[in-house]
């Protein structure tokens, strides 16, 4: 651990937050990735939330072993997520990107330098703001008849008929999910400064077996939160044949960019398509 | 129906994921890497991080 604890070893960095100096009260016993301890380096009126980090594990190449591993990725994830909450508790706060390791003290300031005009702009345009996730899935289809084998009691025309009626009950289906989250969504859109929708997520890792047909972040100023969860609690009521889940209220993680440009190929703010890469992804 | 904020359950990994991955300012410079050069796991994180993309359950194909 000593070699982490240089001044140009690797440094995390978290967050970016003005500099008002009340930010040591808030990092106090708040640890980081490496269980290091966490602090603010200050440099042109702002404050970047970071700490010593091993190069054992965080230099490039472990690193990015390393995040291919999700136990090991949660953990950083959980940890990252706890000092951006301790740093953004009583101020505004821009996360930055997960895994953002600078070398030394001096890769922190030149970040500043170069993230400077985004980062005033976002902690400007962010400032009171929450964000709200939003996901529609569609609720669960009725119990499947049997899928009875055709057998000689049955005749072949019968049975196609049978598919048939199948195959388009599952069409409405969908079609009525599918409706419902785009008439969530806008009814949300009038309530958030700025939406983003995240692609729906993968049912094999969330453990849900409903189909996820929304995932979307809403901005908004923390005061209208409870409005905000009221309409949700109405919407859920009121739409048949989805189902909804609320989570918040987020650090605006979603929001940084003014535009979301950050997202390699990541469609921003269209109807919910499926499809949209993920950093990680792109450049293939 | 919806399930209560967060308050008292710990936040799903998978949602958490969706802003660390895709939210959070990007910055260039001297950094040790960016995430987005991560050939982010064949694994489990590749379903994680991609997007749901198996339409509707394959409808039964008529002979």
């Amino acid at each position: 651990m000593t070699e982490a604890l240089r001044a140009d070893g690797l440094q995390y960095a978290y967050a970016v937050v003005r500099d008002t100096g009340a930010l040591d009260a808030a990092l106090d016993g708040v640890h980081g990735v490496a269980g290091e301890p966490v602090r603010a380096v200050v440099h042109l009126g702002l404050a970047v939330v970071a700490g010593p980090v091993p190069a054992g594990e965080f230099d490039e190449g472990p690193l990015k072993e390393r995040l291919e591993k999700l136990e090991w990725l949660e953990r950083i994830a959980r940890a990252h997520a706890r000092v951006v909450d301790a740093a953004g508790a009583d101020s505004g706060v821009v996360p930055v990107r997960l895994a953002t390791v600078c070398r030394g003290e001096e890769g922190l300031r030149r970040m500043v330098e170069t993230g400077r005009e985004r980062f005033t702009e976002a902690l400007d345009r962010l400032d009171g703001r929450v964000e709200w996730g939003v996901k529609v899935y569609a609720a669960a289809p009725p119990p499947a008849e049997p899928a009875a084998a055709p057998t000689a009691a049955v005749s072949g025309r019968d049975y196609l008929r049978r598919r048939r009626a199948e195959r388009q009950a599952s069409a409405e289906r969908w079609g009525r999910s599918e409706d419902g989250a785009r008439q969530v969504h806008e009814a949300l859109c009038a309530l958030a400064e700025q939406t983003r929708l995240h692609p729906p997520q993968d049912g094999r890792i969330s453990g849900e077996a409903d189909r996820n047909v929304l995932n979307a972040a809403y901005l908004l100023p923390r005061a209208e939160s409870p409005a905000f969860a009221g309409r949700v609690e109405e919407l859920a009521r009121s739409s048949a044949g989805v189902r909804l889940e609320l989570t918040g209220p987020w650090v605006p993680y979603s929001f940084v960019a003014p535009f979301s440009e950050d997202t390699a190929g990541a469609p921003d703010g269209g109807g919910g398509g499926p499809g949209a890469d993920r950093p990680g992804r792109s450049g293939v | 129906m919806t399930t209560s904020p967060l308050a008292h359950r710990e936040i799903a990994l998978v949602d958490l994921l969706d802003r660390l991955l895709a939210g959070g300012v990007v910055i260039t410079g001297d950094l040790t890497l960016r995430i987005a050069d991560v050939d982010l796991v064949r694994i489990d994180l590749r379903a994680l991080i991609s997007s749901v993309n198996e339409n509707v359950p394959s409808p039964w194909e008529e002979p």
